[in-house]
């Protein structure tokens, strides 16, 4: 396979990952915002927009954190560029760009949900309609990936596709984690404390993962549980250790499929390490944002060496 | 519809009657409700958006990419008319290869006098770096498109020869697509040749025209412009289809006098590059030195065996509207017989006669430019007003030998679905014919565009023509 079509397929799937979880944690910010007083709502449209790294922008730009104005932002600001429309485009051009890499089916889920979203997202979303517009993304990452599964060859192309789900995705549950709960703590000493349930169930609703949380957890909130649950359980699909767990996987499938031993394939066993050998206890003893920093950064960095080991640039 | 058409009309006889070709098709469609007719009609274009077969449009921002529109009436050949065309076909098509072969070797159709050495020595496609090379297997025009129209029960002429790189292939194969999804019960009613092998068939011309540096089997690759061309679609369909590399040229090097495409294992070789680009963005260091785009040293490889291009580099020479007028000649020079597929009687701007013809009867003709395609800067003297002729007029005068004029042909109809019922359109026919050193292979089908305007005889569908499905009976 072209290395530029590798690159094609891996960011394909980061983009439809990253939308997903924008519309994932838009639609916790939605439910907290209904059940909330305007204050905290504006608090926690604030802190969504933080989530997704534009915050800067977004002030620059606009007074206040008004629902609509926070969501439009999101999913289709002119002043955004990696709003939800953007980022579906650029999956949808990375498809083109690797369209004989990818099944018909794989395509025609990509580009009908494109169609169906560029709908949506052509004029302002109003509050009627914004809970479409969420349930439109999310099943459009339903779509693609279970064309995935369903009709691709597990060749090279799959496994480069499933990497780059899995990259982004710890590295958005690792990034949601870290600001959400530097956000919730008024100080150190709330650690371990029962905190407010209400914002919590944001955390957990962000990644889809309240019901599985409670279900495991029997409703018992606290940082400790959460935090062991998004970092170290791998039975949840959005969790730190399970991300990294799939991304060992195809990594060491593509290693073999190439027979060699990659770069890429050194970094994450470190990281793995990292995952399996720590506890909870450990994480809060150095500190859980000194721990995520440093996942974020391993993260990161198995992503750029995936894209050296398997030659993705000129 | 109006049955009494002036044109030939490919489905009713001028008494009204169905021709046999389309007995079948109209037993059917006489028995379908109008009404669900037209939600089938409407069903085409979603599918063709699903499936994205769209076309870029150059210089638009708003809706870049769109749709060539489908008219569900397929076009419908006899098996006898077809195998008198493509008789014509392999016969013309045999000639433009012998034609390129001789022009880049001992020029004997030019020391026999038969055409003048102009053709070549004034044509901005002839590459003088082709000059004693060979291509492997003596081809040059792999995937040809011979652009054909219809006057008569039995009169087929050529329009255009297309040997540079011809599009429109996959709207063959995805109206076909459509057509059986949309009507499978027609299928089993009337008994079609396929053309859905016709990638298989590409792949396996291509590969017998491997070079000798093949090593196995041979790989070939589809060399794109890139996404952003308006027949991106078809580069990634085609190399989709035959299971091979879609690549740009910035994906390609020449390592150790090879080319070679970078894939996650580090280089291969590529060994037949079906490219659709221009020769000009082949070879920075051939071509522009000035250019980034291609692959610097391709041609040096392609001149050492290295490589097979698909068309050869050079091979435009052969289609240009100069060198069409003399086809009966070279044709004949060539093959030693009169043509079977005859030319459209064509005036030559750069003869002094021809001029002063053309210039009386500016209002009657179609004048062309010699090097022009896709439907532009020509003249539909018929349909043009007198100060756009008077305009024409200015730059005719100015550089006439740019120039050729076509009497205005009645280009048979076929009929469209409209939502009065049907309606004659004019259309054209461009079947794809594929040459290796095993011969000439026609796809029993092809691209026939129509013109959906009234009366319009413009087909390009950059000028808003359509295409139909084109039907070859089985015998």
């Amino acid at each position: 396979m072209l290395g530029r079509t590798a690159n094609g397929l891996f960011w394909m799937f980061r983009y439809l990952e990253r939308a997903e979880n924008t519309a994932r944690l838009l639609d916790a910010g939605i439910r907290l915002a209904l059940t909330r007083d305007l204050a905290t709502a504006e608090e926690e449209w604030r802190s969504v927009i933080t989530v997704t790294g534009q915050r800067r922008l977004y002030e620059a730009n606009h007074d206040g954190y008004a629902g609509a104005d926070a969501w439009n932002f999101i999913l289709r600001g002119k002043d955004n560029p990696v709003n939800v429309r953007e980022m579906f485009g650029a999956v949808r051009q990375n498809a083109r760009m690797a369209r004989n890499a990818i099944s018909g089916e794989v395509w025609e889920a990509v580009n009908e949900s494109w169609m169906r979203l560029e709908k949506l997202l052509a004029r302002p979303v109003g509050q009627s309609a914004v809970g479409e517009v969420v349930r439109a993304i999310r099943l459009a990452g339903t779509l693609v990936h279970g064309a995935l599964e369903g009709s691709m060859l597990r060749n090279e192309g799959y496994h480069f596709a499933r990497a780059g789900t899995f990259v982004e995705r710890a590295d958005s549950t690792a990034r949601l984690l870290d600001i959400k709960y530097y956000l919730l703590l008024p100080s150190l000493n709330y650690v371990g404390s029962s905190l407010d349930n209400g914002q919590w169930d944001t955390v957990l609703r962000s990644v889809g993962g309240d019901r599985a949380y409670s279900w495991l957890n029997a409703g018992q909130m606290d940082a400790r549980g959460i935090v062991e649950f998004l970092v170290l359980d791998d039975r949840f699909p959005r969790s730190l250790a399970y991300c990294h767990g799939a991304l060992r996987d195809h990594l060491f499938a593509l290693a073999r499929l190439h027979g060699t031993d990659a770069g890429s394939n050194q970094l994450m066993r470190e990281a793995d390490i990292n995952i399996s050998d720590t506890t909870v206890e450990a994480i809060f003893e150095q500190g859980l944002h000194e721990f995520l920093v440093q996942f974020e950064a391993a993260n990161a960095e198995i992503g750029q060496a995936i894209a050296e080991d398997y030659r993705f640039l000129a | 519809m109006d049955r009494s058409s002036a044109n030939f009309d490919e489905m009713f006889a001028a008494d009204g009657g169905v021709r046999p070709g389309y007995a079948d098709f109209c037993g059917w469609y006489d028995e379908q409700d109008p009404k669900w007719l037209q939600r089938k009609d409407a069903e085409a274009d979603d599918s063709f958006r699903r499936t994205g077969i769209t076309f870029n449009v150059y210089g638009e921002d708003e809706a870049e990419e769109r749709l060539i529109p489908f008219d569900m009436v397929p076009r419908i050949i006899t098996a006898a008319e077809w195998r008198k065309v493509t008789k014509g076909i392999e016969q013309r098509v045999s000639a433009i290869n012998s034609l390129l072969y001789d022009l880049y070797h001992r020029q004997e159709i030019i020391r026999a006098g038969r055409i003048p050495a102009r053709l070549f020595q004034d044509n901005a496609a002839w590459l003088q770096q082709m000059v004693g090379f060979t291509p492997p297997g003596g081809i040059y025009t792999h995937i040809v498109g011979i652009d054909l129209v219809r006057t008569g029960p039995d009169e087929f002429f050529v329009l255009e020869d297309n040997a540079r790189t011809p599009s429109g292939v996959s709207y063959m194969l995805e109206n076909r697509e459509t057509m059986m999804s949309m009507f499978p019960e027609l299928f089993s009613r009337v008994a079609v040749e396929s053309v859905s092998n016709y990638p298989r068939r590409l792949a396996r011309s291509l590969a017998a025209c491997a070079p000798a540096a093949t090593n196995g089997k041979p790989k070939v690759a589809v060399l794109t412009p890139g996404i952003f061309n308006s027949a991106y679609f078809e580069h990634a369909f085609l190399a989709d289809q035959m299971g091979a590399e879609l690549v740009e040229a910035s994906d390609l090097r020449v390592v150790g006098g090879r080319v070679q495409m970078r894939t996650t294992r580090g280089f291969e070789p590529v060994d037949v590059l079906y490219r659709r680009v221009d020769d000009e963005y082949l070879d920075p260091l051939t071509f522009n030195p000035d250019s980034m785009l291609g692959v610097p040293g391709i041609m040096d490889v392609y001149r050492a065996g290295g490589i097979t291009i698909a068309n050869a580099p050079g091979a435009g020479v052969a289609d240009d509207k100069a060198i069409y007028s003399f086809m009966p000649e070279i044709v004949e020079f060539y093959t030693g017989q009169k043509p079977l597929l005859p030319n459209v009687q064509t005036w030559r701007c750069a003869d002094e006669d021809s001029l002063a013809y053309v210039l009386d009867n500016l209002a009657e003709l179609v004048v062309k430019e010699v090097h022009g395609s896709g439907g532009y800067g020509m003249l539909i003297g018929p349909t043009s007003s007198k100060k756009e002729i008077a305009d024409f007029r200015k730059k005719l005068t100015a550089n006439p030998q740019n120039y050729i004029a076509q009497p205005t042909l009645s280009l048979s109809t076929c009929p469209i679905f409209t939502k009065k019922g049907l309606a004659p359109r004019h259309v054209d026919l461009r079947p794809f014919v594929l040459v290796s050193p095993n011969g000439v292979d026609i796809t029993p089908g092809g691209l026939t565009r129509v013109a959906l305007k009234q009366g319009s005889l413009v087909v390009n569908s950059s000028q808003g023509g359509g295409t139909k499905d084109t039907w070859v009976l089985k015998d």
